[in-house]
């Protein structure tokens, strides 16, 4: 049995970077403005933004929720509301601003959501990696081509052949962006998984290689996803 | 805490305004007028600002400094193409622009520091109290340098520049606080320079810009040197006169060009006259509005790119946009509105003075900072993306446009060579994929100890604060030592320049107060003489010979003394004025208001 698994906690405060406030040294549990001196105190650099917003860690979230949380906090941190504090205070709020800031930008889109919970539950925040689907590696290289040759034509090319490629490459847009769109709902049933095994009570090695699971398979997702995403927005480029 | 006031410091006119109450209010100057124009001169007698010195634009062309806002934050290279325009001359100093008058030179935040010192002044005036705390609006588009330099013409001003905040978002502020609206909203900005497109979810007090565009190089100004430029087409057709060499006529052409096209906003054809140099006579040509709109189409298409951009990041479609508001002198323009209602598929409002709205924006934030008002909270983007210039000259951006401040991003730099000491960083904005595209902010060396190459971790942290202002920090992740950095603006003054133009700012002060005092002086004794006149018209029949006789020499005495400089004798002859026609304002008060009572019916007295 192992003991150490923690539960995930719900927490209705954000984890605060010192169990001591900065100013007068009383305890702090958590709360926004320390409970002697009612300083503000800064948020922990580590803080998931899942925590920051007091969120669980699920990937279908209710955005208007997301968005109530972000505007309450903003009234609690934003630095208009501490022109009239120390220095160190307007310091404080402007950090705790910014990493709220950051936290919100990132929950609120499901892509970047995504990327941003397997890189956390990956533990040391690897980069995930662009790279073409296996599948089509082959149908991307030929692509790669066609698009070569059709920006470095030159003017007085002959135009039957031109808009042979154009068609071509209007063609092979289409089927990226058809196969960027599956990927995209791929990954929302991912999310539900994701958040399903979330969900369940017991912590067992079962549930651990599940999870495991569900995020090598988001991982792979989101960058060919992204690899697709950058070749789609270059052919809109040159082909309109 | 002491009172902050809220200033839109604009390119063709500039205003200020304070919260009174729970409403934003411009304070109008003795004339009633609350626009200040943004145009400084340099006479004998020193410095004047504001309306008295848009009448030496053409008396003064080359002494007299307009549209100073174009060159805030910009290196001479930055507006080549309109420099022909501009009566005075500028030269570069430093990567900053210098505007060369007399013998003296003067960066652009020095002029819009005389200026802020102006409106300081009529507010000081107003409110009876010192002002040192101030909010200060820019386009939404300018970017870091030009932000920077309109902080530094506050704090050469001898303001506290509490907060830089953008013109569109202010003017959301002033109208949502006055409409209670919620919703989307779409802020069309077309200024006297600029022009700027913010697009707003306003709810339950939150104005959370979404995205916003524009472009600093585009407003009224562009539209009046199209109509200026037909004019003198029209001169050298018909004359055989080229009016450029004639600097202070090329002033008459400009600001005859500008009120031109004012008046066919409402009309459908107006004339524009102008007296020519070389004994050529008057110059009269009627301008029809359809005139107008040919020449600037493509000025007004100008600002359609820009909002289709803003609505593309906002991730919104124009039918999403529930209100969109106008702001700015020049969307008055027919034309203009017609464009923007037809990109959002609704007529836009205009109940604001699109002239006040700003400065009373920034009159609510400003309250909002004193911790007068507490429901509102305003959050903002910043409106370009910034980075850093990487291996091949490439630009690699750490924040991104339309993020929301304040917005931080850290990046972790190390060593390539054993024993290197320093890395050289360039920070940039824009949204171009090479570096040299961009717009550089600054530069800096990062300190790092001798060691085996990638060995030395250094991270940096780049903020960008409330204002839309970079700052920049590193800290040794191996020691935790943080090292302070000293970033040297690519195009901005240093911390030295800005502390010698305030000492020479108040060295110029007296000098400026006698200027001001002798204008001041010079109005009233028009006034008085204007008024006297009048008054013996209506009333010299009532009193006696003698008085009459006294009352015109004083009135003589008055007019010597006009011609003179010295301000404290042209005062002292209007006392005596005062006291000569003393009498007389009485007599004819009573007969007004004997009057006045003939002309009533018995019944209808009291």
């Amino acid at each position: 049995m192992d003991q150490t698994q923690k539960t995930p906690t719900k927490r209705t405060e954000l984890q605060m970077a010192r169990s001591m406030c900065w100013h007068c040294q009383s305890e702090i549990h958590g709360e926004y403005f320390c409970v002697q001196c009612v300083k503000v105190q800064p948020v922990s650099k580590e803080l998931d933004y899942f925590t920051c917003l007091g969120l669980p860690r699920l990937l279908n979230i209710d955005t208007d929720v997301l968005e109530t949380k972000f505007y309450e906090l903003s009234r609690v941190f934003h630095p208009d509301f501490f022109q009239n504090k120390t220095e160190t205070e307007q310091a404080i709020s402007l950090g705790n601003s910014a990493l709220l800031n950051t936290a919100y930008r990132t929950l609120k889109d499901p892509i970047r959501r995504a990327e941003y919970l397997v890189q956390l539950e990956a533990g040391s925040a690897k980069d995930i990696r662009t790279s073409p689907p296996a599948d089509l590696f082959e149908e991307i290289l030929a692509l790669q081509e066609d698009l070569q040759e059709f920006r470095s034509a030159a003017p007085g090319q002959d135009p039957g052949h031109m808009e042979d490629l154009r068609a071509r490459l209007k063609t092979d847009r289409e089927a990226l962006e058809r196969r960027q769109q599956d990927m995209e709902s791929r990954l929302l049933e991912l999310f539900t998984k994701w958040d399903s095994l979330q969900g369940r009570a017991e912590q067992d090695d079962q549930l651990r290689t599940e999870k495991t699971a569900v995020l090598t398979q988001m991982r792979a997702l989101l960058s060919n996803r992204t690899y697709l995403r950058n070749i789609v927005n270059d052919l809109v480029e040159t082909i309109g | 805490m002491a009172r902050i006031v809220g200033i839109d410091l604009g390119t063709t006119n500039s205003l200020i305004a304070y919260m009174d109450g729970d409403a934003p209010r411009v304070i109008t100057g003795r004339h009633g007028r609350a626009l200040v124009p943004s145009v400084v001169a340099m006479t004998d007698n020193g410095l004047i600002v504001g309306d008295p010195a848009k009448e030496h634009l053409v008396r003064n062309p080359e002494r007299t400094v307009y549209s100073v806002k174009r060159f805030m934050g910009k290196s001479l290279e930055d507006v080549a193409e309109e420099l022909t325009y501009f009566p005075y001359k500028l030269h570069e100093q430093g990567g900053v622009i210098r505007i060369q008058i007399g013998e003296k030179t003067y960066s652009p935040p020095q002029i819009s520091a005389m200026i802020l010192k102006e409106l300081k002044l009529r507010a000081e005036e107003h409110l009876g109290e010192e002002i040192k705390k101030v909010v200060i609006t820019v386009p939404a588009y300018f970017n870091d340098s030009q932000r920077q330099a309109t902080k530094d013409a506050g704090t050469i001003a001898g303001l506290d520049v509490l907060r830089i905040i953008n013109e569109p978002t202010a003017a959301s502020l002033a109208y949502g606080l006055q409409k209670r609206t919620q919703g989307i909203i779409a802020v069309y900005d077309l200024g006297g320079g600029t022009f700027d497109i913010s697009i707003l979810k306003l709810k339950n007090g939150i104005f959370e810009v979404l995205a916003t565009n524009g472009n600093t190089h585009l407003g009224g100004d562009d539209f009046d040197r199209k109509v200026a430029n037909l004019l003198l087409k029209e001169i050298r057709s018909r004359y055989n006169l080229d009016v450029e060499p004639y600097l202070d006529t090329m002033q008459v052409v400009r600001l005859e060009a500008e009120r031109a096209k004012i008046r066919l906003s409402e009309e459908r054809k107006t004339p524009a006259v102008i007296e020519l140099p070389a004994g050529k006579g008057e110059f009269r040509f009627e301008l029809t509005r359809d005139q107008l709109e040919a020449l600037t189409r493509d000025l007004v298409e100008q600002t359609i790119g820009p909002c289709r951009l803003a609505l593309k990041d906002a991730g919104l479609q124009p039918p999403e946009i529930d209100e969109v508001v106008l702001v700015g002198g020049s969307t008055r323009m027919p034309l203009v509105r017609q464009r923007v209602q037809e990109l959002f598929g609704k007529v836009p409002h205009s109940e604001l003075n699109p002239d006040e709205v700003v400065a009373l924006g920034a009159a609510v934030q400003a309250d909002i900072l004193s911790g007068g008002t507490q429901n509102m909270l305003l959050l903002d983007v910043t409106p370009l993306s910034l980075g850093i210039e990487t291996m091949g000259g490439v630009m690699s951006p750490l924040i991104r446009r339309n993020t929301t401040i304040p917005a931080s991003a850290k990046e972790m730099f190390t060593t390539y060579a054993d024993g290197q000491t320093s890395v050289d960083i360039h920070v940039l904005q824009g949204e171009r994929e090479l570096a040299k595209d961009n717009r550089s902010l600054a530069r800096f060396q990062l300190k790092v100890p001798p060691l085996p190459a990638g060995v030395p971790r250094v991270e940096v942290m780049f903020l960008i604060d409330a204002n839309g202002i970079l700052n920049v920090s590193a800290k040794d992740v191996r020691t935790g030592q943080t090292q302070s950095i000293e970033v040297k603006p690519s195009s901005g003054l240093t911390d030295e320049e800005v502390e010698r133009m305030i000492s020479e700012s108040f060295k110029f002060a007296a000098e400026d107060l006698k200027a001001r005092q002798l204008i001041e002086a010079h109005t009233e004794a028009e006034a008085i003489l204007k008024a006297t006149e009048k008054a013996l018209g209506l009333g010299g029949h009532l009193i006696g010979a003698d008085e009459i006789a006294s009352i015109k020499a004083s009135l003589a005495a008055l007019k010597a003394a006009r011609v003179t400089e010295d301000h404290r004798a042209i005062r002292a002859r209007i006392a005596d004025v005062e006291k000569a026609t003393h009498h007389l304002a009485e007599v004819l008060m009573d007969s007004a208001l004997k009057e006045a009572l003939q002309n009533k019916k018995l019944s209808e007295l009291p």
